[in-house]
């Protein structure tokens, strides 16, 4: 896939439903370990709604499509992963503006102003634990793969990867935000539920784009 | 898991819907978005005192709705932080053209809603303060943590200030005052047994029957370290030292004692343990001159509590004292 339209867009925004369904209960055991145990169940009734608001009508353009994405999960997910995961979208959606169809050059630098604002929202850092440590080094495999002319699928392929062996690898961390922080020495040992989501967020677009 | 329940997901809801039916006189609920305001509100020119958090912490915060306390509460899910258009909506119903002050207990996720709640109120022309509860002297604070969480100086930060909104205190010292409180009291709990959260069945940690989890907070997360049991005295004991050493309080103060229930233990083990208290503080020379036994600021059915000391002065005295109505807190009035 070469460039992609508003409907290829909401096909994959409205897959990460079924993504969520698959992995909540894993996401909410993680959860448990180091947090409060409802990061799945939060992140399923955020894209439920998103994929019910996303059936009622197509959107105008991609970035309209994923400013419905962002609206709906900052109303219906809190916690800390609404408002967080509400900001990577609609900064993701400001970026792609009001352009039709996107390029995979474009997908990158929405991925990139996506983990800027979550970066900005939630004062992380890599390191801290945090879904940054998936975001950051997701950011970087997409605008390198972008960079050496990969489609979009190609991009985000990258992306998934890195992410996941950046969630993969919070695992020896200390928490340093958010509240698996308040555990100390007791949230080593654990994945971050927040980076493990968002690299199946990021594995699922990928997989619709290949498809 | 046992519960008095219908379907995981309808808990907050129903729950809510009985909470109004039962105190129709002190409450009103609206649901999507959910909140609670007062019955007789808006009230005209005082500032609306709003708070709110997930759910799972009754009677925090709808119990505390009323005359003298909160003019609106925003319950999210359960242990989840409410929306940001839930607390929007809970501003504008609470409203009476004095401004609205957040108080907000310092999580995450709590902190991330109301700050884009108040962004979307001011764009609406209500002027909002926040003020961020961090008691827990159980959570170290440094730079390189979130900071300390807000746990039971909540409740006494919402009694005061909201008395000093009722007498009619303007926005900015209403909002000065709740600062005050919050330099002024510090908060620990124990847990003897975790608590289940309805939607996910499963106990949200491991304690064998002899230990227990020091350092808790309200979300049934786990705390700093597991410990063996220990008698009453030595729970108080540890969990006052550490209460003590934080602000520091010192001979001589005057202050409120609240012991906290956390949903499942007894009031005759809350009232021992108000006792050993009692005579720690009085061995240190401090006086308990208010107080406060029982289940305020919950976990759900979690076994153990919370010990919360505030530092008193006259206009904390004053405030404390002040008539209120609400569905949990009632007196004077």
């Amino acid at each position: 896939m070469t460039d992609c339209s508003t409907e290829g867009i909401t096909r994959a925004v409205v897959a990460l439903h079924d993504t969520i369904q698959a992995h909540h209960e894993e996401l909410t055991t993680l959860d448990r370990a180091i947090g409060d145990g409802d990061h799945g169940a939060n992140l399923v009734r955020g894209f439920a709604a998103v994929a019910e608001r996303l059936s009622e009508g197509e959107q105008p353009t991609p970035g309209a499509a994923l400013k419905v994405v962002a609206t709906t999960l900052i109303s219906t997910v809190g916690g800390a992963s609404g408002p967080l995961f509400g900001t990577a979208f609609l900064r993701a959606a400001t970026s792609l503006g009001t352009a039709e169809t996107v390029t995979a050059r474009q997908i990158a630098d929405a991925l990139e102003a996506a983990a800027a604002g979550v970066v900005a929202r939630g004062k992380a850092e890599l390191g801290d634990k945090t879904m940054i440590d998936a975001f950051q080094p997701a950011l970087e495999a997409a605008r390198d793969a972008a960079g050496s002319g990969a489609d979009i699928a190609g991009v985000l392929d990258a992306a998934a990867t890195a992410a996941e062996q950046g969630a993969a690898a919070t695992a020896p961390l200390q928490a340093r935000k958010g509240r698996a922080s308040y555990l100390g020495e007791r949230s080593v040992g654990h994945v971050d539920p927040g980076a493990q989501s968002t690299a199946y967020l990021l594995r699922s677009l990928a997989t619709s784009a290949a498809s | 898991m046992k519960k008095i329940i219908n379907d995981p997901n309808n808990v907050v809801r129903e729950s809510l819907e009985g909470m109004a039916l039962a105190h129709p006189d002190l409450i009103q609920y609206h649901a999507d978005p959910t909140f609670l305001v007062r019955a007789d509100g808006p009230v005209q020119n005082k500032v609306a005192v709003i708070s709110g958090g997930g759910s799972g912490h009754e009677p925090l915060h709808g119990g505390f709705v009323g005359h003298g306390m909160l003019a609106a509460a925003c319950p999210g899910a359960m242990f989840t932080s409410p929306t940001p258009d839930q607390v929007l909506a809970a501003a504008k119903a609470a409203h009476g053209g004095a401004g609205v002050l957040h108080i907000v207990k310092n999580y995450t996720g709590d902190v991330l809603n109301f700050e884009t709640a108040a962004e979307l109120a001011a764009a609406e022309d209500i002027e909002v303060r926040s003020v961020v509860v961090d008691d827990d002297v159980a959570v170290q604070d440094s730079s390189f943590t979130a900071g300390r969480r807000g746990v039971g100086g909540t409740v006494l930060m919402e009694k005061i200030v909201g008395a000093a909104a009722e007498r009619g205190d303007d926005l900015d010292t209403v909002t000065s005052l709740a600062e005050k409180v919050n330099s002024q009291v510090r908060s620990m709990g124990v847990a003897l047994r975790p608590c289940t959260v309805p939607h996910s069945g499963e106990p949200s940690f491991e304690l064998g029957e002899d230990e227990m989890e020091m350092g808790i907070g309200i979300h049934g997360e786990p705390g700093r370290e597991k410990v063996a049991l220990a008698p009453a005295d030595d729970i108080v004991a540890t969990l006052l030292t550490a209460i003590l050493e934080d602000l520091p309080f010192e001979e001589g103060d005057q202050t409120l004692l609240f012991v906290n229930g956390m949903g499942g233990t007894p009031l005759i083990e809350l009232y021992l343990a108000y006792n050993s208290a009692r005579k720690f503080l009085a061995d240190k020379g401090i006086e308990a001159s208010r107080s406060l036994v029982g289940n305020y600021i919950t976990s759900l059915e979690m076994q153990g509590m919370s010990i919360t000391l505030l530092r008193l002065d006259d206009e904390l005295t004053e405030l404390w004292d002040a008539p209120v109505h609400t569905a949990s807190l009632r007196w004077g009035l």
